[in-house]
């Protein structure tokens, strides 16, 4: 625990921690308004919307890549709106047919232009990258409290604490109409709470939160970090203020134990090298899915243990 | 364009041809067999299906490789990624049965976590044995450059296993895509019937892997069945339009993708089936946008025509400058609002009519009848010459009005 792990470790641990907090706490409410695909659709929008504002930008930088990819989950809701309400298509089969092709047309659009000189190919944009986030001019703890060290930090740890304070921020400023809106859109409506803006609003967050992930775990593992620890906290728990932490606690836990199992867990094994951390942490997330589902104090529908019992 | 003639007719070569035809067999097993899946509402779980097939192909190959073997035999791998993309299902089925959970959050987790799983074990491929690895990633997006005679055989076969259980099982699975507890009734296993539509989604996925890769499969199992739902009512008919669509733009993606560089099969196969789609929101006859737009003229139309004929015999203004366009054109009143003689044989019709709705709605107090009255159906389409008559019986003789 000494320099080597501040130089190889704290940042990407940090950086996979903050992003399963910023993923999980809209994931609460996606999965509570049985949403929960629309962080699937997100999730494959990232990409297109990336693309495009690299395009339009000629650079990687966060301003314009967080903007694109809440412009492509924007734009990916509306057209999910029109294909449901023109073509009365199923909400499922409408998302499927929009965010696939929205994909498509960002592969085909990376492919046509030559991004081969910077970071950005598709292999990459799916599985991340967070072990490549080190902070390798860190000398050891000490650095942590020289100004001049913690601007050589990785840009994306700033990038992802700033997006997770906004998510956390965002998330207890809108607490009660959250909350009326989620479970009684109805009551939200005769209260004046503008529940349609609250639901569009609650996707670009989850967008933000999406792309600012995205660097650390690739596009599709994000699903796992909306999804997992919140239907986990949800088996856990009644209460929606309790929900909310407990998938926090269990994004946290999923990072950590993620990263260190990726990290070291081979050596153990006896094997050479690492494994992808983003993988595992998905692979931590589910461990605790299936723990929840099986021992979780609230699993099981009101009234469906006493059906089985009969 | 050239180019593009000689791909379409198959003339661009060995391997563009076989990529056209492996695509084209594809894609229609892919349309046909999507369609109960999204008529039973469940299209999004062949999402999950597709990447859980990852750990599969990951698993076959550490497996084969340590058996011995070379790791990339095509079977394999494809045996592996059909018992993960099988447990998935499995999975999701057990957590929206067994849990609270709802079945998209089922659906997302295990697509979210078998997706990370995949990914583990390519990374640890990757670091057990270099270079012989190579194509496990071409299951992400798909490949065709190396795409061989075996592989196009191998869609050809589990392509056509899907489509003729599909047509086979018609009856049982569109019942329970309508209807699930009327289907348990007439004594179908319903949860049988729902594994077994996602068995054919997970075998067209297998056999699709490596052709448009797991991500874009997904698109092929949706778009054509989401498509083809707007040309018809009919789920048997359906599943050969699907089938079309999603052969065509299997074809077409593969014949654009051969005949100019930098264009990935997969992604322009699903760009050719999203513009099919596109096409049949917009274009297609009673369920499309623009039918349901003339649709709707129509019925303001008659709204129209009907209150500005009302307000003719009634002799009120017409204030209205849509409904005065509309009579003047049909020649039934003046720009000025002043009936035609035409107009005032059509209003004094109108207002007859109006007062035999009376009658009638006195007379037959079944709802079966006069509850079809809405005010624009003509009173001729629902009683009977005879019945009309003995409304105008008791409606009495017509009166003189005083010429205004």
């Amino acid at each position: 625990m000494g320099a080597e792990f501040v130089q190889f470790s704290l940042t990407p641990v940090l950086i996979g921690v903050l992003s399963a907090i910023a993923c999980a706490l809209p994931g609460n409410f996606l999965i509570l308004r049985r949403q929960a695909l629309i962080g699937d659709a997100i999730s494959h929008v990232v990409l297109p919307g990336i693309v495009v504002a690299f395009l339009l930008t000629g650079m990687i930088s966060a301003v314009p890549m967080l903007l694109g990819a809440a412009g492509a989950a924007l734009v990916a809701v509306v057209l999910i709106e029109a294909v449901k309400r023109l073509g009365n298509i199923e909400p499922g089969a409408a998302m499927g047919a929009i965010f696939t092709s929205m994909f498509a047309a960002g592969v085909l659009i990376l492919e046509q232009t030559d991004t081969s000189s910077v970071h950005l190919d598709v292999e990459h944009a799916l599985m991340g990258n967070l072990e490549s986030l080190v902070w390798l001019r860190a000398e050891g703890w000490h650095s942590l409290l020289d100004p001049s060290m913690l601007a050589t930090l990785p840009g994306e740890l700033s990038r992802i604490a700033a997006v997770c304070a906004f998510v956390v921020v965002a998330t207890l400023m809108f607490w009660r109409w959250l909350k009326i809106a989620t479970f009684d859109e109805g009551f939200a409506q005769a209260l004046g709470i503008p529940s349609t803006a609250l639901g569009l609003g609650l996707v670009v967050v989850a967008a933000i939160a999406a792309v600012a992930a995205f660097d650390a775990v690739g596009s599709i593992i994000v699903i796992a970090m909306f999804i997992c620890p919140p239907a986990a906290a949800r088996l856990m728990t009644n209460r929606l203020g309790h929900q909310v932490v407990w998938s926090a606690v269990f994004a946290t836990l999923s990072a950590v134990l993620g990263y260190v199992l990726a990290g070291y867990g081979p050596f153990w094994f006896g094997f050479e090298g690492a494994v992808s951390a983003a993988g595992m942490i998905a692979t931590v997330s589910g461990i605790i899915l299936a723990g929840a589902c099986v021992f979780g104090p609230h699993r099981s529908r009101v009234g469906v243990a006493q059906q089985e019992a009969r | 364009m050239n180019l593009f003639l000689d791909a379409l007719f198959l003339q661009a070569g060995y391997n563009a041809a076989l990529v056209a035809i492996g695509a084209g067999l594809l894609g229609f097993a892919a349309g046909a067999s999507g369609t109960f899946p999204f008529l039973r509402k469940r299209a999004l779980i062949s999402d999950a299906v597709a990447h859980a097939t990852l750990p599969g192909v990951g698993l076959a190959f550490v497996i084969m490789v340590a058996l011995g073997g070379d790791g990339r035999s095509l079977v394999g791998l494809l045996a592996g990624s059909a018992a993960t993309a099988w447990i998935g299902l499995l999975v999701i089925e057990w957590i929206a049965r067994r849990t609270r959970l709802a079945e998209d959050a089922a659906i997302g987790a295990v697509l979210g976590v078998f997706f990370g799983v995949g990914i583990v074990l390519l990374t640890v491929i990757q670091s057990m044995s270099a270079g012989r690895q190579a194509g496990l990633e071409s299951f992400l997006l798909g490949s065709t450059a190396g795409m061989l005679l075996q592989d196009a055989v191998v869609i050809a076969i589990g392509g056509s296993l899907a489509v003729f259980t599909t047509w086979l099982m018609r009856r049982p699975m569109t019942l329970v895509a309508f209807d699930s507890d009327y289907a348990a009734s007439m004594g179908y296993d319903v949860r049988r019937v729902d594994l077994l539509m996602m068995a054919l989604v997970m075998s067209v996925t297998v056999v699709g892997l490596k052709l448009v890769g797991l991500i874009l499969i997904v698109a092929m199992l949706i778009i054509p069945a989401v498509a083809a739902r707007f040309w018809t009512d009919r789920s048997s008919r359906m599943i050969w339009i699907a089938g079309g669509i999603g052969g065509a733009s299997g074809y077409l993606g593969a014949v654009f993708s051969a005949s100019a560089p930098a264009m990935p099969t997969g992604p322009i196969i699903v760009l050719v089936a999203a513009a099919i789609f596109i096409f049949s929101l917009l274009f297609a006859p009673e369920r499309g946008v623009l039918a349901a737009i003339v649709r709707h003229r129509r019925f303001q139309v008659r709204v129209h025509r009907l209150q500005g004929l009302l307000a003719l015999a009634a002799e009120h203004p017409i204030r209205e400058a849509y409904t005065l366009r509309l009579l003047a054109r049909e020649g039934l009143a003046r720009p000025d609002g002043v009936p035609t003689n035409a107009g005032r044989a059509q209003a004094a019709k109108i207002a007859r009519d109006e007062r035999r709705w009376d009658v009638a709605r006195e007379v037959y107090q079944d709802a079966g009848l006069t509850g079809r009255y809405d005010g624009l159906t003509p009173i001729e389409d629902v009683f009977t010459s005879d019945e009309i008559a003995d409304f105008d019986h008791r409606l009495g003789p017509p009166v003189a009005v005083e010429s205004g």
